[in-house]
């Protein structure tokens, strides 16, 4: 598989993640009336799911020809 | 104060600024200095996405309808997570065909159709007027707010102001100059324009700056940060609900009416639909075509702006939620227009300075959308809409005229001011009764109708071009009946009963409830039934029509762009060829005479070319010309345009039959190749076998060769340190050596014979000779042999047979070898070999029997071939060279006759030859 096939596939993965985390019925878990510390739940889950999508992202798209460590596919929301 | 000529002097001379900067960038560009070939432009050029939609428009989502603002955003960040599996083949597909807008390529994967072209381009137009109407009423309205500075006014009329003192009819003006001015400079076979993708990366970076700045005042400066704010926020809510007479746990209210997604007439099914539509617009809004595509440098940049875009995203939506309930607490009464909460935030708290900014902010965001939509939009009318109609009008003076490329540019100015002037004009009769966010997303619904034609286009290799039309008619009539016309009922164009009671009171038809569906938002219900009815008509009519020739070979060129990647761009439907001065001049007529010499000269280079040999253009170069022509006036145009100069050559029936003819041929030579191939196969594999035998046989013929040399050696030996051994010893040993050297000198003989008989350097001795003499010389000079192992020999000799011519000493030879083979398998003592002799008229027959262990069935017809000897794995390394048989074939074959053995296992075997008879 070439790097550019391999970082596609990544890719595409976290979009299937996201789809899902940014979906009913996962957001429904968050839509509650909580806060912490002072920011309301649904707003800390939606923001910080959405960053750690984008470094994932980042992570992803950054394979400059040397073979990548494995940490990216662990690390999840 | 802030004096109205002060507003209008920083509003002009930020426009100003713009107008710098994109000429700098172009000057750059012509220069080759590229400034916006990085991925951090191409990203922040994206970015354009980002209009007064986002910097004014979310803040009021947020306070009508909680979280929902934020999928807007969320859709593009997943839709650029699939960059490279989507974006990418976009961007290439449309390089290699050059293709510059969405209706080309449409019209170009369904077969280049005018028709597609033209269908989509009025979509495309219409869809998106209502969005630039909402950039101007955010211009306009952000202007009348910010000159009655520092009071914040609860509410104003458009239709107190004249068109001709409302300074937004006047920035949508200066508007189209700057569009004309960067949009439209030269026609460009690429229609790029550096420049214009350099004054929009700096829009980003100032509608970011104004945003996150105003955000921050909001949080840290008028409350003590987020917590503080929701805190408030929640307090404020439930007083609210109190006099309202509701009730509810304290700090309860705020998330029911704000903090969730679940409210005020929206749902989970909502906000995927919104996510739904803002992933498509992403890739389908027109600007955002041009800007991801058609103005992207290089495909490598997609690599950062996967993620860097959807970062810019996330900040300017950080602060809109602390703005929004900044904004509630400020204005309780809801007097003021939550979307311009901005803006009138800092007004209302006398920061003259950062108001100012955030009035900028605004219009950067309003005016760079318009900007790159209006020049998408005129290269979608100039080249998908007017060109085809102008092109097939018999209009005299059309095809006099030498130079093409200034009607082009006029077309693309005069369409520029028009879709303006079409906006401005929605704004103003229609535009006050909405909020920002509902106007644009009323675009995003009509740009998805885009998404079943593209993307099956660029996926699945069946869609034609009557799906296509039927997709997009299909789905543009759901919108227009479910959103656009419903649009225009406040402003009294259209019955108020239309929505209420459904046209002619018929209740299934209403507009929000089609065929009663309810519970859905109204954009949800759209974007349920547009896009169902889209893609049903898309598939559906695609399975059932057949596509043409045409629409195959697009089809294939589309969605297997990276397979032909490189070769792509030498593929080519036209068969044909034209005359070069006339393509030449036709290419004259629409890029000029500099820029047609240049992309000649080019295509000259790339291929070692001498233009002054050439009379006639090739399928090839008619090809190119066809893309470079696509370039300036659309796909669907170009292939009018190369057809009216080409000679095609029709397929006639006889050209038809002469194809079948040479795949004919061609099937005939491949079937012949493949025999010659399985001959060579075989071959090759027999002379490996060869190859593995002559090994064996060389080491067989050393071994044989050692074995009497260390007899006689050794024997030579004893005799030599031994010289009083006895003299009965003395002549055994000495016997022995004398035998020993004989079976030598046989094996050498036999190599050497072998060897000459092989290089056919035999000399042969022919005469009369008599078989039975022959036979009785072989049996004499092996009598010691069969001695030796006391073996019985019998005669069945056929009295006075006929003489054979030949060569006699050879035949002996043959003879001996058979009959030392007999002994040789034969067991001493017991052994028997019986020698017939027949004779006919023709022949001779002679037949050496032995009762030995006899030759297994497998190997019988093995033992005449070179080097071949039978392996018995219970007797181990078989006794002797493995040669006389092969010779005594070859001798045999010499004189016509034919040789073989019939045996059977534990049987003895009888060996036998033929010879003809001298007559």
């Amino acid at each position: 598989m070439t790097p550019k096939a391999r970082k596609n596939k990544r890719l595409v993965g976290l979009f299937l993640l996201g789809s899902v985390v940014f979906n009913y019925p996962l957001l429904s878990l968050f839509n509650l009336k909580t806060s912490i510390f002072g920011v309301p739940l649904l707003i800390l889950y939606i923001f910080s799911a959405w960053v750690i999508l984008i470094l994932l992202a980042a992570m992803a798209t950054r394979t400059r020809g040397k073979p990548r460590s494995k940490s990216i596919d662990k690390t999840g929301p | 104060m802030l004096e109205t000529g002060v507003i209008l002097f920083v509003s002009f001379a930020y426009m100003g600024l713009l107008f710098a900067i994109a000429h700098y960038g172009d000057k750059r560009a012509d220069a080759g200095r590229s400034i916006i070939s990085n991925p951090y432009i191409y990203a922040l050029s994206m970015a354009v996405y980002c209009t007064a939609w986002t910097f004014y428009g979310s803040v009021g989502l947020a306070v009508g309808s909680g979280l929902g603002f934020l999928t807007i955003y969320i859709g593009p960040t997943l839709m650029a997570l699939l960059g490279w599996s989507v974006w990418q083949k976009i961007i290439r597909i449309s390089k290699v065909h050059r293709i510059t807008s969405i209706a080309d390529f449409i019209a170009s994967r369904y077969g280049k159709s005018s028709a597609l072209g033209g269908l989509a381009t009025n979509i495309a137009v219409i869809g998106v007027i209502p969005y630039i109407a909402l950039q101007l009423k955010a211009i306009s309205t952000g202007f009348l707010l910010i000159t009655q500075y520092p009071e914040v006014s609860v509410s104003f009329s458009f239709s107190d102001v004249p068109v001709m003192y409302d300074p937004a009819f006047y920035i949508a003006l200066l508007l189209a100059v700057f569009a004309i001015l960067f949009g439209t400079r030269h026609l460009d076979a690429t229609e790029r324009h550096e420049g214009l993708v350099a004054a929009i990366a700096f829009e980003s970076i100032v509608k970011l700056a104004a945003f996150l700045t105003v955000g921050i005042f909001v949080t840290y400066f008028i409350h003590d940060g987020l917590g503080d704010l929701f805190q408030k926020a929640a307090r404020f809510a439930d007083a609210q609900n109190t006099l309202g007479g509701e009730s509810g746990s304290v700090g309860s209210l705020i998330f029911d009416k704000y903090l969730t997604i679940k409210g005020q007439g929206f749902n989970y099914t909502d906000w995927s639909l919104y996510l739904l539509i803002s992933m498509l617009a992403i890739i389908f809004l027109p600007r955002q075509f041009q800007i991801a595509v058609v103005e992207n440098v290089n495909e490598e940049h997609l690599n950062k702006a996967i993620w860097l875009f959807p970062l810019y995203l996330l900040a300017i939506n950080i602060f809109v939620l602390p703005v929004a309930f900044s904004g509630i607490l400020h204005f309780p009464d809801g007097g003021v227009d939550a979307d311009f909460f901005a803006l009138t935030l800092p007004m209302a708290e006398r920061q003259q300075l950062l108001a100012m900014f955030v009035y900028l902010g605004g219009m950067s965001a309003a005016t760079g959308m318009v900007i790159v939509e209006t020049i998408a939009l005129s290269t979608m009318i100039c080249n998908d809409l007017v060109m085809p109609v102008l092109l097939r009008l018999p209009i005299e003076e059309m095809g006099l005229r030498q130079d093409y490329s200034g009607l082009l540019l006029t077309i693309r100015r005069c369409s520029i001011v028009l879709v303006l002037l079409l906006g401005y004009a929605y704004f103003r009769t229609i535009g006050e009764f909405y909020a920002l966010v509902s106007m644009g997303l009323v675009s995003f619904v009509a740009v998805a109708q885009f998404a079943p034609a593209l993307l099956g286009g660029i996926f699945w290799k069946s869609g034609t071009r009557s799906g296509a039309v039927c997709g997009l008619l299909a789905g543009f009539a759901v919108w227009i009946y479910t959103l656009f016309l419903p649009s225009l009922v406040p402003a009294g164009i259209i019955a108020e009963n239309f929505v209420e009671q459904g046209p002619l009171g018929i209740e299934l038809l209403k507009p929000f409830e089609l065929f009663g569906l309810q519970g859905f938002h109204q954009i949800s219900h759209a974007v349920f039934w547009s896009l169902l009815a889209n893609t049903g008509a898309y598939v559906g009519v695609s399975i059932l029509s057949r596509p043409r020739t045409i629409e195959h070979t697009q089809a294939a060129l589309f969605v297997d762009v990276f397979r032909y990647s490189g070769a792509a761009a030498e593929s080519h439907f036209w068969r044909a060829t034209a005359n070069l001065p006339d393509l030449k001049s036709l290419l004259i007529r629409f890029l000029g005479r500099q820029r047609t010499d240049e992309a000649l000269a080019e295509y000259a280079d790339k291929r070692k070319l001498s233009w002054n040999y050439l009379v006639t253009a090739d399928a090839n170069l008619v090809s190119y010309a066809e893309r470079l022509l696509a370039g300036a006036i659309g796909s669907a145009s170009a292939r009018v345009m190369v057809a009216s100069v080409v000679k095609e050559e029709s397929l006639g029936i006889e050209e038809v039959l002469n194809i079948l003819d040479e795949t004919r041929q061609v099937i005939a030579y491949s079937r012949e190749l493949e025999k010659a191939t399985a001959e060579l196969q075989e071959a090759n594999r027999r002379l490996k076998d060869l190859d593995r035998l002559k090994d064996e046989f060389i080491s067989t013929v050393t071994h044989e060769l050692r074995t009497p040399l260390t007899s006689v050696r050794s024997l030579a030996e004893i005799l030599h340190t031994n010289p009083d051994i006895g003299a009965d010893q003395h002549k055994s040993f000495t016997g022995i050596i004398i035998k020993e050297s004989e079976r030598l000198t046989r094996l050498i003989n036999q190599v050497l014979d072998y060897e000459k008989i092989e290089s056919a350097q035999m000399e042969w001795i022919i005469s009369e000779t008599d078989i039975k003499e022959v036979i009785q010389d072989a049996v004499a000079s092996t009598r010691q042999l069969i001695e030796d192992k006391n073996i019985t020999i019998d005669y069945e000799l056929t009295d006075n047979p006929p003489l054979i011519s030949g060569d006699r000493d050879r035949l002996v030879q043959v003879m001996v070898n058979l009959i030392s083979n007999a002994v040789k398998f034969c067991d001493p003592d017991r052994g028997k070999i019986i020698i017939r002799l027949t004779a006919s008229e023709r022949q001779v027959q002679v037949d050496v029997r032995d009762n030995g262990i006899g030759i297994r069935t497998r190997d019988q017809d093995k033992i005449f071939e070179k080097f071949h000897q039978i392996k018995d794995p219970a007797r181990g390394r078989p006794y002797g060279t493995g040669i006389g048989l092969t010779i005594s074939k070859r001798i045999i074959d010499f004189h016509h006759g034919k040789i073989w053995v019939k045996s059977k296992p534990g049987m003895g075997s009888t060996f036998s030859f033929t010879l003809p008879t001298s007559r």
